[in-house]
């Protein structure tokens, strides 16, 4: 599946995650993580969008995430958001 | 034992922070809020966020009650379909009538079915913030047996009447009143508007008291410092405790003696007088504030 439109969900408070979406051309999932917690948690955040991504079957998407130090279940529910918003 | 409901604390839906601290604050319920304090902007964001939420953090030591939007707006019927499927506590309906009431009990009907859980289970609380929810409250209450509480809406309220409201709090007189006593004849819990200086304690210990002593069960806040003063105010007081266990304690010795009538103090110990001590007692028992063997700590 694919997302049409540029789209972003989530704030810069800490605890939360800001998550921009596009769509790109390449066809593949590109990421782009900066994370106030990258040197400890910048793997588990990357599986946690990753899987997010995986599990909506969405392709040719690119992600700019700035993580403020949001728990995985606020990650994964603000990249549902804006895939879901991107459609 | 059946649960407590002296504090329900509104949480802002959209605020991962403060829906990770909700269950830690010390308030008996939370009310996730996907309504007022979520902007039109952000409903879908929220209430992703509150399913998510719910299914990933240990809430188990508080009811988890979730405010969702009107079923007349389009965010509604949504919230009740995505959140019923991770099974609050409760839903908390907005500008509740008799009419929405039954359909969210429908939406929920088949929601437990398709879902797998008890039927009944996932509870609901009216939220009384309109005149015509006010003047129907006993239907409101009797339009689905989930229903387990009203809270009342000062604020929408007194917006729909018209009228300003106050410190003092004497508009809504007539609707404590009304709730209080629709509750008690149903058998569920009524809780108070909040008290929405969030500064004022000696306002707030007033306003609380005000409601209690109108028979009102609880009251909600809106910040957690709010909730060490509503629950004080609800707790029955040592004197209050050592007294209706007395009243007991001299029931109990009638009734062996086969006396239909008896007296502590002088004064008539009857029906109205020892029901009263029974709840008092049972709320300290809840509480802990009584020992095993019957006495107040």
């Amino acid at each position: 599946m694919k997302i049409t439109k540029v789209a972003k969900a989530g704030t810069l408070e800490s605890n939360d995650i800001l998550i921009m979406v596009m769509p790109n051309e390449s066809g593949k999932v590109e990421l782009e993580l900066e994370s106030i917690v990258l040197q400890q948690f910048g793997d588990v955040i990357e599986q946690v969008i990753l899987h997010k991504v995986k599990e909506m079957g969405v392709e040719g998407i690119t992600i700019k995430a700035q993580d403020k130090g949001a728990l995985d279940y606020t990650i994964g529910a603000r990249v549902e958001t804006a895939i879901k918003r991107a459609f | 034992m059946e649960k407590l409901r002296r504090s329900m604390l509104f949480m802002p839906g959209n605020n991962p922070g403060m829906l990770q601290d909700a269950a830690i604050l010390g308030a008996d319920s939370i009310i996730l809020d996907l309504e007022d304090a979520v902007s039109l902007t952000e409903k879908d964001s929220a209430r992703i966020l509150v399913r998510d939420a719910i299914k990933t953090i240990d809430y188990s030591q508080v009811e988890v009650v979730v405010r969702v939007n009107p079923l007349d707006t389009e965010f509604g019927p949504q919230d009740v379909d995505m959140i019923a499927r991770v099974k609050p506590d409760t839903l908390l309906i907005p500008k509740a009538d008799e009419e929405e009431i039954k359909l969210v009990d429908t939406m929920l009907d088949k929601i437990e079915k398709e879902e797998g859980y008890l039927a009944g289970s996932i509870k609901i609380i009216a939220l009384i913030e309109t005149a015509i929810g006010l003047a129907t409250v006993y239907d409101v209450i009797k339009a689905s047996k989930r229903v387990v509480g009203v809270l009342l809406g000062g604020e929408d309220l007194t917006s729909d009447l018209g009228v300003s409201r106050t410190r003092e709090g004497e508009e809504i007189f007539y609707a404590r009143n009304k709730v209080a006593t629709a509750c008690r004849a149903l058998k569920v819990d009524s809780i108070d508007t909040p008290f929405t200086d969030t500064n004022d304690y000696e306002g707030l210990a007033k306003d609380t008291a005000k409601a209690k002593s109108l028979g009102l069960t609880g009251k909600s806040s809106i910040n957690p410092r709010q909730i060490e003063i509503i629950h004080s105010v609800f707790a029955p007081t040592e004197a209050e405790l050592k007294h209706a266990l007395r009243v007991l304690e001299v029931m109990k010795e009638a009734e062996k003696e086969g006396k239909g009538v008896c007296s502590l103090d002088g004064k008539m110990i009857d029906a109205p007088i020892i029901k009263r001590a029974t709840r008092t007692v049972e709320q300290g028992a809840k509480l802990g504030l009584i020992r095993d063997e019957g006495g107040a700590t």
